[in-house]
C-alpha cells in the first residue's frame, strides 16, 4: 500500500470513528513512514543472512 | 539530605533511624506535595511501620543490606501489593495490586520503605507529566517548568527530598528525561536485566524499569538490590586515567540549547584533564532513528490498549488517547522495517561501543520545559517539546543499552542540564563503574542537590 492511499483511508476511518483530532497525527505518522521506507533497512538487516534477500523486487531483478 | 549510602552508615553508627529519615520525608512531602503533585498516593501509615520495623530488626541484629529502611518512592505504574496501580489514568479505576511487581518485591526483601505511589504522564505516554488524570506535576527547581516525564513525579520527589530515591520506568527515555530535569541521576538498565513483571507495559520490548537517585553510587546499591543482590555495595570506579570515551556529534549535537552545549563541553574538557581520551565518532543511520522508535512503541502500546480504547475511550486524557489511537493505524509491513531497522541501530552501538568504555552525549537537548508549552526555540528552529526531548535517550531503548544520566550543572537560567553515558548491552556493571569514575567530573559545578530546592 502507498503512503498516499494508507493516509487517505486512515484519515477517512478516523472520520468516520468520530476522531477528526486524529488527522494531523496520522500525518505526521505519514511522513516518519516515508522516511522509515526510505532507510536501507532491508539490505543492512539482512547483512548476517547473506542467503536473504531484502526485497522480492530485487530477487526478481537477479533472476 | 542523605544519600543512601550517608544514610546506611549513619544508620549502622546509630546516629538516624529509619524511623527519623522517613518522617522528614513524609514531613516534606506533607508540606510540598500540594505544590509540585509528584505523589499520587503518600502511604505514610505504611511507611512508618515498615521504618519502625527497620529499626527494630537492625536492633535486633538483622541487617538486610544497604537499602535497609531506606525510604523509597515509586512510580504509580509499578505494582506494590494491596495497593492500586492508576498508570495515572482513569482507565484503571477498582484496581488493586494481588502481589509486588519482581523488582518491588526484591526492594521489600532488601528492606526498603515505600514512602508512596508518584505521579507520571498517563499510561508512561509522553515525555512532560501534564497528561494524567491526577493533575500535572511540577519541577522544584521552578514550579512552572515540567519536571520531565514520564516518570515525572519520580524524580521530583527524589530532588524536592520526599524519598532518598525513586523507582521509574523508561520506554524511550522516561527515567532519564525526568532525572536530567530535576538535577538527579537516572539509570537506565541494560534491556532485559531487570524484570519487567507486575508492570503496566507501554512497549514490552522498549521497557525498561531502573532507579533515580542522587548519586551514582546510590543508582548501583538500589539496580542490585532490584535484581535480588540486595548485599552487593557499589563497584570500585575505573582509573580515570585510561578510560575510552566516544562523542557521537552527528545528529546528537544538531539540536542542542546554548547552555546545555556549554555544560556538556566543560565536562568534556574536565574529565580531558583528567586522563580520559575521547574520539569522535558517528553512528549510521542516525537520522532513521525517530522512525523506527515511533512504529514499534505505537504498534505495542496500541495493541496493549486496544480493547479499553473501544470500551473506555472516554477515561483517558484526550492527547493520550489519540496517541494510542494513531498506533492503530500502523501497517505490519512498516512494524517489520522497524523491528529491521532496530537490528541495524543494535549493530551500530555495538560497533561505536567496541573500542570506548562509554559513549558519551548531552541527556536532555533542552532544560525543563515550560509547562504547557507545545514548541521549544532552538536558534531559528522551532521544534515539538516531544520529539526533542526524546532525541538523545529513545536510541538506547530501541537497542536495549544501558545508559545512565548524571547531572551536569545548572544553564544561566538555573535549570538543571545532564550528560549520558552508554555501555555495552548486558553491562551495566561495568557502565557503572566507568560512571563512578567520571562523575565527579560530570558533575563538578556548583548546583544545589538533591532536598535543596524549593517546593
Amino acid at each position: 500500500m502507498t503512503i498516499d492511499a494508507w493516509l487517505t483511508a486512515a484519515i477517512a476511518d478516523a472520520e468516520r470513528r468520530g476522531l477528526p483530532e486524529l488527522k494531523p497525527l496520522l500525518e505526521t505518522l505519514a511522513r516518519a513512514t516515508a522516511a522509515l521506507r526510505a532507510a536501507d533497512f532491508n539490505d543492512h538487516a539482512n547483512a548476517d543472512s547473506p542467503g536473504r534477500s531484502g526485497s522480492p523486487l530485487r530477487l526478481g531483478a537477479r533472476g | 539530605m542523605l544519600t543512601i549510602e550517608e544514610f546506611g552508615r549513619r544508620l549502622r553508627a546509630r546516629e538516624v533511624t529509619s524511623t527519623q529519615v522517613t518522617n522528614e520525608c513524609l514531613q516534606r512531602s506533607e508540606t510540598d506535595n500540594g505544590r509540585l503533585n509528584a505523589f499520587i498516593r503518600v502511604t505514610a501509615d505504611q511507611a512508618r511501620r515498615q521504618a519502625e520495623d527497620a529499626d527494630r530488626e537492625l536492633a535486633a541484629g538483622r541487617d538486610r543490606g544497604p537499602l535497609h529502611g531506606v525510604p523509597i518512592s515509586i512510580k504509580d505504574l509499578l505494582d506494590v501489593r494491596g495497593l492500586p496501580t492508576t498508570a495515572a489514568s482513569r482507565v484503571r479505576d477498582g484496581h488493586l495490586a494481588s502481589r509486588d511487581a519482581t523488582p518491588i518485591a526484591h526492594l521489600r526483601q532488601a528492606g526498603a520503605v515505600f514512602v508512596g505511589k508518584t505521579n507520571l504522564h498517563e499510561f508512561a505516554f509522553g515525555t512532560t507529566n501534564e497528561d494524567s488524570a491526577f493533575g500535572v506535576a511540577r519541577n522544584p527547581h521552578d514550579r512552572s517548568r515540567s519536571p520531565g516525564g514520564s516518570s515525572g513525579g519520580s524524580a521530583a520527589s527524589v530532588a524536592a527530598g520526599m524519598a532518598l530515591a525513586t523507582i521509574g520506568t523508561d520506554t524511550g527515555g522516561s527515567i532519564r528525561i525526568p532525572a536530567a530535569a530535576c538535577g538527579i541521576v537516572g539509570l537506565k538498565p541494560s534491556f532485559g536485566e531487570v524484570s519487567i513483571d507486575g508492570c503496566v507495559p507501554l512497549s514490552t520490548t522498549l521497557d525498561h524499569v531502573g532507579p533515580l537517585t542522587q548519586t551514582v553510587a546510590d543508582a548501583s546499591l538500589v539496580y542490585h538490590a532490584m535484581l535480588g543482590d540486595e548485599h552487593v555495595t557499589p563497584p570500585a570506579p575505573l582509573p580515570l586515567h585510561g578510560v575510552r570515551l566516544a562523542i557521537p556529534r552527528r545528529y546528537f549535537f544538531d539540536v542542542l540549547d546554548e547552555d546545555v552545549r556549554a555544560r556538556f563541553e566543560e565536562a568534556v574538557s574536565r574529565l580531558r584533564e583528567a586522563g580520559v581520551r575521547f574520539d569522535e565518532i558517528e553512528i549510521h543511520h542516525s537520522a532513521d532513528i525517530a522512525p523506527v522508535y515511533l512504529h514499534i512503541v505505537l504498534a505495542d502500546a496500541a495493541a496493549y490498549h486496544a480493547t479499553a480504547l473501544e470500551t473506555m475511550p472516554e477515561r483517558y486524557t484526550p492527547n493520550v488517547r489519540v496517541r494510542l489511537e494513531m498506533g492503530r493505524y500502523v501497517l505490519a509491513e512498516d512494524y517489520v522495517r522497524a523491528l529491521a531497522g532496530r537490528d541495524v541501530l543494535r549493530r551500530e552501538v555495538d560497533a561505536a561501543l567496541a573500542q570506548h568504555d562509554a559513549l558519551m552525549l548531552p541527556t536532555l537537548p533542552i532544560p525543563a520545559p515550560t509547562i504547557g508549552a507545545a514548541t521549544v526555540e532552538l536558534g531559528s528552529k522551532t521544534e515539538p517539546v516531544r520529539n526533542v526531548m526524546l532525541r538523545l535517550t529513545q536510541l538506547f531503548n530501541v537497542t536495549g543499552h544501558p545508559a545512565i544520566s548524571i547531572p551536569s550543572g545548572l544553564t544561566t537560567g538555573g535549570l538543571p542540564c545532564a550528560v549520558q553515558l552508554v555501555g555495552c548491552r548486558m553491562q551495566t556493571d561495568a557502565l557503572l563503574k566507568v560512571a563512578l569514575a567520571c562523575e565527579p567530573q560530570i558533575a563538578a559545578g556548583p548546583f544545589p542537590r538533591s532536598g535543596k530546592v524549593g517546593g
